[in-house]
């Protein structure tokens, strides 16, 4: 009799267990917390870690910033530039012909010459910039911030990422910001490093910053960014070209 | 009679009058989640430093600037600290969600209070040696668990941009993300030390009894029965 009962009830409780985590998971997922990398044993602790830091940090924390005498004098890079034609073209062209589409779920597609980016508000930041790897360096980055070209060409409300293609991606990593990195107030398309022209190997003509990841969610050479309301009909569906690697889709750690 | 490897026998009979529970149910599973978290934490912390294998003060360090300490390992670029990361951060959540449990029990049944903070001034002599901890193990748990711990959480919170960005005094303390590395690696190497000396202790001082406390929680003087 008690053992019936005691059955019924752990049944009971049980239930009531996997319904709240349901709900849990799907109340989640609505409100932003789960990232696209978010299956297997592995995923659990992405989604832990993600959410909790999407519920902590707000979307104007903003990430320390330093003086021109903490810059790094030597700001190691890993890889190297696009090897393709069109990029190496662009580069002896010095960039005159290269061109930022940007399209998907916005107002207004259209793609922008490195002059007319240039054209727009300009933003310097002095920041830490860490590598999955451990190394890291202080670099001053000049550019436009991402928000202000996104409002310029107006997202569609149904747009939850932003996809950032380098030249030659299937050698330099694509990736994707949710949209509390996309439009926080640091996250720039940066032109300039300390004070001049983008140098080469840090992704010229125009890479991302987004100070509060590591190091590889700031994707160098871009071509193209595009506005999704999913990513899981891009590349394996995770996010990024990082979780083929191994690597996590969020990166604030 | 069911047996674990080893020959570890858990139906060992004891004697009515000094058989007691030497460790509480909570006490023995946050123990081995702990131990098994732990051991995820050594193996992918080992992945992630492979990568890079310097260690710096400071806010920057990389391969061309000065380091305060080279570790005799190689440079590994092959991807480990790619699932050495997730495995840290899944085995950091089971092992800080379960230590806040161990800790909220201890506090609340004042396990802390009468097992680990040193006794005072108790004349009576503990009735067998397993009964108790003496002072230096009181000591080593309570630095391990209130002082090593919450510097780990601390210090690898420390490293984390997104964090940092709502708490920098939790970086800038320390002067800086490198700094904050560095502490994390020493203090982990103090915690293996620890390890290694726990788990010696519990082999020069009876294995099976210790083993059996924590398992099942049962201890006192043995019943030698007959052949069953």
């Amino acid at each position: 009799m008690l053992d019936r009962r005691k059955l019924i009830k752990s049944g009971i409780a049980a239930a009531a267990g996997a319904s709240g985590l349901a709900v849990a998971a799907r109340l989640a997922n609505q409100y932003g917390l789960v990232p696209p990398d978010h299956g297997g044993i592995y995923g659990v602790g992405e989604t832990l870690t993600y959410a909790s830091q999407r519920l902590l940090t707000s979307r104007y924390s903003l990430a320390r910033e330093f003086t021109r005498n903490d810059i790094s004098r030597i700001a190691p890079v890993n890889g190297e530039p696009p090897q393709n034609d069109e990029y190496q073209s662009l580069l002896n062209g010095n960039f005159a012909g290269w061109r930022l589409v940007i399209d998907g779920l916005v107002a207004r597609p259209s793609s922008w010459s490195l002059a007319e980016l240039k054209r727009l508000p300009a933003s310097s930041q002095i920041t830490h910039q860490a590598c999955e790897e451990g190394w890291s360096f202080i670099a001053q980055w000049t550019g436009v911030s991402l928000s202000y070209v996104l409002n310029l060409v107006g997202v569609s409300n149904r747009a939850r990422f932003v996809v950032f293609y380098p030249f030659d991606f299937d050698i330099n990593f694509w990736d994707s910001l949710d949209m509390a990195d996309a439009f926080h107030p640091q996250t720039l398309l940066a032109y300039g490093m300390n004070g001049e022209e983008l140098p080469t190997q840090h992704g010229a003509p125009l890479r991302l910053r987004v100070p509060r990841q590591l190091g590889y969610k700031s994707v160098k050479y871009l071509s193209r960014i595009s506005l999704v309301d999913t990513l899981k009909n891009i590349g394996s569906g995770l996010g990024s070209a990082s979780p083929d690697y191994g690597y996590s889709w969020y990166a604030g750690i | 009679m069911q047996r674990f490897g080893g020959g570890l026998n858990t139906e060992v009979r004891f004697d009515a009058r000094t058989a007691y529970i030497r460790h509480s149910v909570v006490v023995r599973v946050t123990h081995w989640i702990n131990a098994a978290a732990f051991v995820g934490l050594v193996v992918s912390g080992i992945a992630i430093l492979l990568a890079h294998p310097r260690l710096y003060w400071g806010e920057t360090g990389g391969v061309g600037t000065p380091s305060i300490f080279d570790l005799p390992l190689p440079f590994m670029l092959t991807g480990q600290s790619g699932w050495g990361r997730s495995l840290h951060f899944l085995s950091a959540w089971v092992c800080v969600l379960n230590g806040l449990l161990y800790v909220a029990y201890g506090v609340v049944t004042r396990h802390f209070d009468r097992n680990l903070l040193p006794a005072r001034n108790d004349p009576r002599p503990p009735a067998e040696e397993l009964q108790t901890y003496n002072l230096t193990q009181r000591l080593t748990y309570l630095t391990v668990v209130f002082v090593l711990s919450p510097i780990m959480i601390w210090t690898g919170f420390a490293m984390s941009p997104a964090i940092t960005s709502v708490f920098p005094t939790i970086v800038t303390i320390l002067k800086g993300q490198q700094s904050a590395r560095t502490v994390h690696f020493i203090v982990a190497s103090v915690l293996v030390t620890f390890l290694g000396i726990h788990v010696a202790m519990v082999y020069v001082t009876g294995f099976r009894t210790h083993m059996r406390a924590m398992l099942t929680g049962r201890a006192g003087k043995e019943l030698h029965a007959g052949p069953s």
